[in-house]
């Protein structure tokens, strides 16, 4: 059987493999690209927060035609006990501005689109089809790939992996090990539907104005995790993430996680009346920068969730998705201009180009807050709780002087943690953040 | 310390939630299959409550089961029970599977 040629192969139609499609498409290069899902975005999954300047380096006017839903005016953090929050808000009129520089998005919806664009400047894709295989020539060089379709290998000069968090084809080529059920969360997501003015009403906004909710605390019963609450146009998203790893020691179903936060007093009201309309699952690759597999070879290259680039800190993703894709593109265009082959010791200058941009320093700085917060520790339980305890022994007004109420809560925290416990919490965390 | 627990969380049951979502189910083509055992892995058997689609149960004589029509295709099980080798896992063929229409 005589195989069609192309100069690059994409395995993945989320926002790593449609930036990194695009990228080549755009700079006249054959790109084949393969998705497994019936459509693109059909098995994807985020909050979503959408970060407008990854893209906006890819398509600069993308707001014209992009399904955004709400740009982010306020953002909410918040540490929950069993019924309050301690919260910090931070809303501004300042993100009411031209070009917002975060929306929420459903990602379904908006990977059609990225999608679109794809096809737009050129690429084929190919959807409904299952990359099963890494074809290799006789030294070893991936030439290709093979698919759960019938009708042989399909072959190209380069393949881009922008496979996802699970990165099935890297690993039963070997090109990566498995993954550690500590380096990565499990997350559940529900949209809740409600109507505009409603969603406007509970959440104080105006127009395409939108909130986002990041909750830690007591609700992941003390397992390394956070949850989220979004405002779409006519949904919130829901969701809650804990490590596999203190899942599986706990035993612990992540759906009754879920119900247990939407039914927390802070979140109740603010759902209340929805109608569900979908239930998600989805793995996030959060090990940092010490869980990263080797990202390139001789014929391969990794992007986006694949890569373990994600940044769980800052909730960002797609963001390292989008460039990391990007560049994996440009750099592969690049090497095409000069007629240059994509041989390991060439694919070197992808990983140089990432060490220049945002990425590499993003993921560097951060490299000891995952086994921080996954020896961690009191994050999860004890000091939510002595936080809301010492915020209802200072805002009560009960007769109490005010010099007693100081005592009580300092007494609170020595308490629950000795003095070198928190001393030593404190100089761990700022150590995990330098 | 913890004062909640599994004891307080509200039940649910996991159909209730997969019921909303849309999925082509390749009929007779399981992609997860189980491998016989006599005694399950903690891995296995915590699989039971950490799945997200409830795919797994404990069967006859202490055995887990999976049935994964309602499988999210998370890749949490491939990742628990890769290691101890327990099951087989795939993704389904292409276009079958759940379909999200928001995600
Ligand atoms: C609950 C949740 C909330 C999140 N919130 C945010 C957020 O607010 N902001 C943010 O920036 N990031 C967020 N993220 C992270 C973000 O979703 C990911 O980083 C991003 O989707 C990674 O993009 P990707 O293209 O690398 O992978 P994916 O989006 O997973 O895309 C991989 C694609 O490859 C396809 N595929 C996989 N294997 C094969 C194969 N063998 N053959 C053919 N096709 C294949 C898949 O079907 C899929 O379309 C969140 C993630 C989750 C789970
Ligand atoms: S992939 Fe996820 S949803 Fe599917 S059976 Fe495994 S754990 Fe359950």
């Amino acid at each position: 059987m005589t195989a069609e040629h192309f100069d690059v192969i994409v395995v993945g139609a989320g926002p790593s493999g449609n930036a990194a499609t695009y990228t080549l498409a755009k700079a006249g290069l054959k790109v084949l690209q393969l998705e497994r899902g019936e459509y693109p975005g059909s098995k994807n999954v985020q909050g979503a927060i959408l970060y407008s300047d990854a893209l906006e380096r890819i398509i600069p006017d993308f707001r014209d035609s992009a399904p955004l839903e709400r740009h982010v005016i306020e953002q909410r953090l918040w540490m929950l006990d069993d019924s309050s929050y301690v919260g910090m808000h931070y809303r501004s009129d300042d993100f009411n501005e031209e070009r917002p520089g975060r929306y929420t998005i459903l990602r379904a919806q908006f990977d059609k689109w990225f999608s679109q664009q794809v096809r737009d400047a050129g690429a084929t894709l190919l959807c409904e089809t299952t990359v099963t295989e890494l074809v290799r020539d006789e030294g070893g060089r991936v030439i290709g790939v093979g698919t759960d379709r019938d009708g042989g290998k399909l072959l190209a000069d380069v393949v881009i992996l922008a496979e996802g968090v699970n990165g099935l084809v890297g690993r039963s080529s070997g090109l990566r090990n498995e993954l550690e059920p500590a380096s990565v969360a499990l997350a559940v997501k529900e949209m809740h539907f409600l109507p505009k003015e409603t969603i406007d009403t509970r959440f104080t906004l105006k127009g395409n104005e939108g909130v986002v909710i990041e909750a830690m605390g007591t609700i992941t019963e003390g397992m390394t995790g956070t949850a989220f609450i979004y405002t779409n146009q006519e949904s919130v998203s829901v969701g809650i993430g804990c490590l596999v790893s203190d899942l599986a020691d706990k035993g612990c179903s992540p759906y009754e996680l879920l119900e247990a936060f939407k039914n927390h007093p802070s979140v109740k009201p603010l759902l209340a009346g929805s109608e569900t309309k979908e239930y998600a699952a989805h793995l996030i690759p959060e090990g940092g920068y010490k869980a990263m597999p080797q990202l390139f070879g001789d014929g391969w290259i990794v992007v986006g969730d694949a890569g373990h680039f994600v940044n769980a800190v800052h909730r960002e993703g797609s963001n390292l998705a989008m460039t990391t894709g990007r560049i994996a593109g440009e750099t592969v265009a690049w090497l095409k201009e000069q007629a240059a082959p994509c041989s390991k010791v060439n694919l070197r200058e992808y990983t140089r180009r990432l060490e220049e941009s945002f990425v590499m320093k993003d993921m560097r700085k951060y490299k000891n807050m995952p086994s921080f917060l996954h020896r961690n520790l009191p994050l999860f339980d004890l000091y939510p709780r002595l936080l809301s305890q010492a915020a209802q022994t200072w805002f009560r007004v009960d007769g109490v002087d005010k010099r007693t109420k100081e005592k009580e809560i300092l007494t609170s925290f020595r308490k629950g943690r000795s003095l070198s416990g928190l001393f030593g919490d404190a100089f761990k965390m700022a150590r995990a953040w330098r | 310390m913890s004062k909640t627990g599994q004891e307080d969380r509200p039940k649910v049951k996991v159909e209730e939630k997969l019921f909303h979502n849309r999925y082509l189910v390749d009929a007779g083509r399981p992609h997860i299959k189980v491998h016989p055992h006599d005694k399950p892995s903690a891995a296995l058997l915590s699989l039971t409550h950490v799945c997200p689609a409830g795919c797994y149960s404990l069967g006859d004589g202490g055995k887990v089961e999976i049935v994964a029509d309602g499988c999210m295709e998370c890749g949490t099980c491939r990742v628990l029970c890769g290691p101890t080798g327990e099951i087989e896992w795939n993704y389904p063929r292409g276009g079958f599977g759940v379909l999200y229409k928001f995600g």
